[in-house]
């Protein structure tokens, strides 16, 4: 796929060195003590020890940025966000979502459909982009619906919305219950080399549901979503993908089922990635006790044993990549009783110290766990980002992994506040984020005054 | 004080010495109602809200003269008179009644979870009178009462509780109860209505009715739900009767002194056939009368030990009502 972010030109900028990090290479998959290089929003070199050598290069004017003891990583790709806006601007707008993805270190988003109107028209998918350009935050790339209205019936423009600019096509939300719409979907959507996006819920099976089925929504008296009502759709797309041939991407993988069958078609040879949420990597049904909204989503939170197999998939690869399903609802939405509650939670904030938790509990090495959010999504929408690469744009996390701190949502960017970690300690943010070599968000400790030669110059 | 808690939710993780205390409680408070004048004064000046989002002219009346007994004033709302029918939510709701200032507020409501909702916004006890498929805790401590009674004893018992376990909070609060106090809890029915994961919970799981009653002391009937035999977790009431009626035969597996207890009103020929329901087992009368007096004795050791907090000070919060009046026997009649 050829580049979708040019370097700005007319650029009078002067470069920047992020120098005395560690670089996180999630390609390479290795860490390594370099210097990085951005001149006019793109990463120009990756080098140990540029900055004894930039005088000789004759550069003018240079800023600095001291990143010893921190990790350098590609700014994070979530593919799988709600950014509300049009239609919910109650709940979050791109603006404000983007600024919550820039504070969790995250660059690059792709945006569901489910706005209002619908963004099942590229005049919708153009708005959104305009949106994303007012805001300069992280890159935006638009989601487009499978079917018009997502009401499950007719296709949607997949191209027109796909010359607007859309990555994927899903009714994320919104199960495709007609199994010959989700076919034609799989196959028109080939053309463009985009997959579908399959929000797996048979609704026949969630009949209601309201969390996970088994003995924790029997204890709670709480309607339950049996793990079956997920696997029989994501069986049923498997069998669908290997009709066509088309590229299916199943959201938030929640069930032990899933993963077993999605590693089988992987096996014989299917086109089939996979994500899976931080709240499914670390929560399970027992999180509802009390009847905690928090807690709600859609697919919802299972039990350890689909948990232990989610994170399996992710360290044997069946699961491709970490996508946050940032779904911010107004207070007003999750203050209510749970039969009544919005499903969904917020997650751009937490997503990097809940993925450096799986380095810590030895489930992924650390260049693999940054991989899952960055080059790996990246690669299923075969979006231009998420590496660390000369010639690439300068979208930056750097991150303190040292750096502790407490969930707090009244301090989220994000304008909802609906966080199922609300409390949690948390180890590792983004204290440097990058977006074409400008800084957009920057939460570094007050610096201790030191001499000239070493102080740093923001950008 | 043996039961700290600021309000009634479930009977789910309350302690037996919680349970025992209530009951206790309730006992000392039935002879209040065999007064000729049936009222105490433990609650003068007290409010208490009936907040019902179901109808339920059952339990409310029974809470209703709970609280008169104690001489409480007492406010109905039901759904229909409240703001629930012009779209108010149940927080705002609450935030409303908090302003008035009752002195505990008893909610009925189709949510499971909804007074735990509630007792976030209010400060004063909230007493669940029923939450969707979740809990009737006074429910289940009046049976626990009457099988108390009529058994001398709940530790050791086994007892089957019949029908449509999945959408009952009785039969949770119940669960939960019986299991704490030392019972065996059987449950019995379809597996459409008693799922497997029940088991995981601490009952048994039996299908057959026949088999489920074996040797059992207490027998309790749940109320089938008409409108859940539509089909679709059972083909029809009469499918559902050719293999769950309680007949003579069906309790003629249980135990000699079997007790039946039904949270009424009953189906006759449905769920319990006439004979067993005109039986010498049946003590649903006991059921009603312990009914009162588990209320009287939940909003008394709920609100009643607020008013004595304050004006005692900390700690001394005797039922001095229970203490002085003299214990029942707790045998049967
Ligand atoms: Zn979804």
């Amino acid at each position: 796929m050829s580049e979708r972010t040019a370097p700005s030109a007319g650029r009078s900028e002067p470069p920047l060195l992020v120098a005395g990090g560690t670089l996180v290479d999630p390609v390479a998959k290795r860490t390594r003590r370099a210097d990085l290089l951005v001149r006019d929003g793109v990463i120009a070199a990756i080098e140990a020890g540029i900055s004894e050598q930039l005088p000789r290069r004759g550069a003018s004017t240079i800023h600095r940025i001291d990143a010893t003891g921190l990790l350098v990583m590609p700014g994070f790709v979530d593919i799988h966000v709600h950014l509300r806006e049009p239609g919910f601007e109650y709940k979050e707008t791109i603006a404000t979502g983007t600024r919550s993805a820039v504070a969790g270190g995250v660059t690059s988003v792709a945006c569901m459909a489910n706005t209002r109107p619908v963004n099942d028209s590229p005049a919708v998918t153009r708005f959104i982009l305009e949106r994303a350009h007012a805001a300069a935050l992280a890159k935006v790339f638009p989601i487009g619906a499978v079917s018009l209205g997502l009401a499950g019936e007719q296709l949607a423009p997949f191209a027109g919305m796909f010359d607007s600019g859309i990555v994927a096509v899903s009714d994320d939300g919104h199960p495709v219950m007609d199994a010959e719409l989700m076919r034609r979907a799989l196959e028109c959507a080939k053309m463009f080399g985009m997959p579908v996006i399959d929000h797996a819920e048979d609704r026949a099976l969630v009949a209601g549901g309201v969390m996970h089925e088994g003995a924790v929504s029997l204890r709670l008296g709480l309607r339950g979503i049996p793990a079956a009502a997920e696997d029989v759709m994501v069986a049923r797309d498997i069998a669908l993908a290997g009709l066509t041939g088309g590229h299916l991407h199943v959201a938030h993988i929640s069930s032990a089922g899933s993963v077993r069958m999605v590693r089988m078609a992987r096996a014989a040879g299917i086109r089939i990635t996979t994500e899976v949420s931080p709240h499914h990597l670390w929560l399970t049904d027992e999180a509802v006790t009390a009847y905690r909204t928090n807690a709600k989503m859609a697919p919802p939170l299972r039990t350890e044993g689909d948990r232990q197999a989610l994170l399996e998939g992710l360290a044997d690869g069946t699961i491709d990549c970490i996508a946050t399903d940032h779904a911010p609802h107004h207070k007003d939405e999750k203050d209510v009783e749970f039969d009544c509650a919005a499903n969904g939670v917020v997650g751009l904030e937490t997503m990097l110290p809940l993925v450096l938790r799986l380095v810590e509990d030895g489930v992924l090495d650390l260049p693999t766990a940054i991989a899952k959010i960055s080059s790996e999504p990246a690669a299923v929408l075969g979006l231009p980002v998420g590496t660390l690469e000369v010639g690439r744009a300068a979208d930056l996390a750097i991150v303190d992994p040292a750096r502790e701190w407490k969930v707090d949502s009244a301090e989220m960017f994000s304008k909802s506040k609906n966080t199922p970690f609300e409390g949690w300690t948390m180890r590792g943010r983004s204290v440097l984020t990058m977006v074409d070599g400008r800084t957009v968000h920057d939460d570094r400790a007050p610096q201790p005054v030191r001499g000239a030669a070493e102080r740093e110059v923001r950008p | 004080m043996l039961f700290a808690r600021p309000h009634l939710l479930g009977l789910e993780g309350l302690t037996a010495e919680e349970i025992d205390f209530l009951l206790d409680s309730a006992e000392s408070f039935k002879e209040v109602s065999e007064r000729e004048i049936k009222k105490v004064p433990a609650l003068r000046g007290r409010t208490v809200v009936n907040l019902f989002y179901e109808a339920s002219t059952r339990t409310r009346t029974s809470f209703e003269i709970a609280a008169k007994r104690l001489s409480a004033d007492t406010i109905n709302l039901s759904a229909s008179a409240s703001s629930a029918a012009k779209g108010e939510t149940l927080t705002d709701t609450a935030r409303n009644l908090a302003a008035m200032r009752p002195d505990a507020i008893v909610v009925r409501h189709p949510s499971s979870g909804a007074p735990d909702l509630l007792a976030r916004h209010v400060d004063c006890p909230i007493i669940n009178a029923g939450d969707g498929a979740h809990e009737h805790p006074t429910q289940a401590l009046l049976d626990l009462l009457t099988i108390r009674e009529r058994k001398g004893r709940i530790a050791g018992l086994t007892v089957a509780i019949v029908g449509d376990v999945l959408h009952s909070r009785v039969a949770r609060s119940n669960l939960f109860g019986l299991l704490t106090m030392g019972a065996k809890v059987r449950f019995v029915g379809p597996p459409t209505l008693v799922p497997p994961g029940f088991s995981e919970l601490g009952a048994e799981i039996v299908w057959d009715l026949h088999e489920g009653l074996k040797d059992v002391d207490v027998v309790m009937m749940l109320r089938i739900q008409r409108e859940r035999m539509n089909g679709r977790y059972f083909s029809s009431l009469d499918e559902y009767s050719r293999l769950y009626c309680l007949s003579a035969d069906a309790v003629a597996r249980a135990r000699k002194d079997v007790i039946i207890l039904h949270p009424g009103p009953m189906n006759r020929g449905v769920e319990i056939s006439s004979t067993v329901a005109d039986g010498p087992y049946s003590v649903i009368m006991d059921q009603v009368t312990n009914g009162v007096a588990v209320r009287m004795a939940v909003l008394y050791v709920l609100v009643g030990r607020r008013k004595a907090g304050a004006e005692q000070g900390e700690g001394a919060v005797p039922i001095a009502l229970a203490e002085a009046s003299p214990r029942r026997a707790a045998t049967g009649e």
